[in-house]
């Protein structure tokens, strides 16, 4: 009874030290992020708040969407739409090629990663290059983000000071975090100033004045558009507030959630490109509208990556970026996975133990843990439940169901109590790879009430 | 006022001291309590398995069973939430509105918020660490999710002060799962034992010599954890604590 899941994240606990320490540094960003919640008394309120907003843009991304893009254009900016990732592709491709840009730098954007873009534009000939540290780091290393926000929190420094030895050419040996930290900002500040075009995501989406809002701690992205005369900025069509007062509530939730911070050190608006620039704005489907179609999933449209459901989920801080299939881990690429592709990413739904923590402590309120409830709920239809735990649900449900048999196997099963070891721990037993078996009571309670024995 | 108690299957078959210390319980404090016979299982173990329309037929059972009780209570958080929160729902495409889901109630709410206890004879002259369960706290709110931004309450807290010669205690990651889940911990048996050893390691860090808790499944869990890695820490359900000595 296993999943691609769950073997990877078998693999990841074998070096205990490595997730030890991965599962109490995740955990020290959720004190810090329960430090900073408990500063502000109105924070239950302005998840209430932000939960609600999000419901409503997300009800009326018909209006709101329009609305943005008519102020965007009056702003100056040129605004695009991508139905799914291949046209989102061709579209920075188009753009791209008409300024005769061979090198994009770019910030970190999960929606790029989600549209495979860097692979893409790699293949026209394209250089780009990640401006974020972390992303830099692993784009260097070859390796995928395994945390969205802390996308390389995996990596030690001593790994990151190798492949630096190796990639840019530094000391040997010198793993102090500045030196490398400098050594890197030398490396990036080179690959700024030569960019020819320059791409960010976006946080937020502004529908009442056609800017957009990206927050970084790095000022990475606010390097990388200051240099190049063109800028990108992509974003999923969920990103829509209505208006500046409604951003404001977010912003005071996202970095308080994300990294324990009351504010990212950057946040940047872009409304107006500046003279002789172009400021090109793509706004992306890739799925979305279908998950407005389904109800029980449609607050996953919430979502502003925040990744705090990553860093409170017990099986994610145990198991690691990894050891999910979909490239969004943790809670919310559990579902977000199960609705690109249910049958492809049906792996991950196993990695929960339905504590509902992520639903808690998730800013906008998306129902998480409930979510993964109901995908699993669907499994069987979709074809892939796992065959021995339908056994096992159809088996009890054989049994519970019949009174009579129940508890006359209960009258027989203290017997396994005394069975030899080696036939109750085999290798089948999953339970005894770790934990004694429960004991069987001599007697039942329902045994015992009906002897009158409950006094 | 009629009381139902509600003895989950495993509380059935493996403790049953449990079901004793909770009817003892409710019975000292001059409560009307009775088990209707033949109880088996609420559904949750196939449902939390991605089988919940297999347990329609138990939900059904269970409507008759306490249908001439006032409220129902028993001794597991989980089971009782799993009535609460998804019996409706599943009767609801049987055609059946569910009543039990109104009267249901957690031994350890009941005491607190209907009959509001204030005194009790028992004695426990020991440390004891709670174990705040994920249900327990996060389905019927029966202490306040650390994730929240609400002033800190504990039922359970509450209770245990009552009793005489008790130290309480409580983890550093107050409620953080132990890992047991149903069909997790074995399709994830990896990482569920990692998560029930963390939490161990965590209660015994409070210099307690017992977890307690409203949940006998993570109890049961964490059990097999101690026995196995030969810990010197004991598992005992609140219900027994709060009759010890009846």
């Amino acid at each position: 009874m296993s999943t691609l899941h769950s073997k990877a994240a078998a693999r990841f606990i074998k070096n205990r030290a490595q997730e030890l320490w991965h599962d109490e540094t995740l955990w020290m960003v959720r004190a810090k992020r329960d430090k900073m919640s408990r500063s502000l008394p109105e924070w239950e309120n302005l998840r209430n708040l932000a939960s609600a907003i999000k419901m409503y843009s997300n009800s009326h991304l018909d209006t709101l969407l329009q609305e943005f893009e008519m102020n965007a254009k009056a702003n100056g900016a040129i605004v695009h739409w991508a139905k799914d990732a291949e046209e989102h592709n061709q579209i920075v491709y188009g753009i791209l090629k008409e300024h005769n840009a061979k090198n994009l730098i770019k910030s970190k954007s999960m929606l790029t990663e989600e549209c495979e873009m860097a692979s893409f534009l790699k293949s026209k000939d394209i250089d780009v290059v990640e401006s974020d540290l972390g992303e830099r780091i692993l784009q260097l290393m070859n390796l995928k983000p395994s945390h969205i926000v802390l996308p390389a929190i995996h990596v030690k420094r001593q790994q990151v000071g190798k492949m630096m030895e190796k990639e840019l050419g530094i000391e040997k040996d010198n793993f102090d975090p500045t030196y490398l930290t400098h050594s890197m900002r030398k490396h990036l500040r080179e690959k700024f100033l030569h960019a020819d075009a320059s791409m960010t995501g976006a946080n937020f989406a502004v529908a009442s004045t056609g800017e957009i809002v990206v927050c970084t701690n790095e000022g990475n992205a606010d390097m990388g558009t200051s240099f190049a005369k063109v800028h990108i900025a992509t974003f999923g069509m969920e990103k829509i507030v209505p208006n500046v007062e409604s951003l404001g509530i977010f912003t005071r939730l996202l970095a308080r959630s994300g990294t324990g911070q009351p504010i990212t050190s950057y946040t940047s608006h872009y409304k107006t490109p500046a003279e002789g620039c172009e400021f090109h704005i793509i706004i992306v489907d890739n799925g979305r509208s279908n998950i407005l179609s389904q109800p029980e999933h449609i607050k996953t449209l919430n979502c502003i990556r925040c990744g705090e459901c990553m860093n409170t989920c017990p099986v994610y801080r145990r198991s690691g970026g990894y050891s999910y299939t979909y490239f969004i881990p943790g809670p919310i690429g559990i579902n977000l996975g199960m609705l690109k592709n249910s049958k492809a990413y049906s792996d991950n739904v196993s990695a929960c133990s339905l504590c509902l923590s992520c639903s808690y402590v998730c800013p906008v309120k998306v129902d998480l843990g409930e979510q993964i409830y109901v995908w699993r709920q669907k499994l069987d239809e979709i074809g892939v439940a796992n065959k021995q735990k339908k056994a096992m649900s159809l088996g009890l449900k054989l049994l519970m169901d019949r009174p009579k048999l129940f508890n006359s196997a209960l009258k027989f099963a203290p017997i396994v109590n005394h069975l030899p070891r080696f036939i109750v721990y085999n290798a089948a037993n999953a339970w005894g790879k770790g934990r004694e078996m429960p004991e069987f009571a001599k007697e039942s309670f329902n045994e015992m009430w009906k002897k009158n024995k409950v006094k | 006022m009629k009381v139902g108690l509600f003895i989950p299957c495993y509380v059935n078959a493996v403790y049953p001291e449990v079901g004793i210390a909770a009817y003892k319980l409710l019975d000292s404090i001059g409560v009307d309590v009775n088990y209707p016979l033949d109880q088996t299982c609420c559904g949750q173990p196939m449902a939390n398995a991605g089988f919940e329309k297999e347990s329609t037929r138990m939900a059904l059972r269970m409507e008759r069973l306490f249908k001439s009780y006032d409220y129902i209570v028993g001794p597991s958080a989980s089971c009782v939430a799993f009535v609460k929160e998804n019996h409706p729902r599943i009767l609801e495409k049987a055609h059946h509105v569910c009543i039990n889901s109104h009267k249901i109630y957690d031994i350890c709410e009941f005491l607190h918020d209907v009959i509001k206890v204030e005194a009790l004879a028992s004695e426990f002259p020991h440390k004891v660490s709670i174990h705040n369960s994920c249900h327990g706290v996060r389905e019927l709110h029966l202490s306040s999710p650390s994730e929240m931004n609400i002033p800190y309450y504990s039922k359970l807290r509450d209770l245990l002060t009552l009793v005489k010669g008790i130290e309480v205690f409580e983890p550093k990651r107050v409620d953080e799962c132990c890992g047991f889940g149903g069909m997790f911990s074995i399709e994830e048996p990896e990482v569920s034992i990692c998560m029930g050893q963390d939490k161990v390691k965590d209660h015994m860090s409070t210099g307690a010599e017992y977890i307690t808790g409203a949940d006998s499944s993570c109890l049961m869990h964490m059990q097999g954890v101690i026995e196995r890695d030969k810990l010197p820490i004991k598992t005992i359900h609140i219900v027994q604590i709060l009759a010890a000595g009846l």
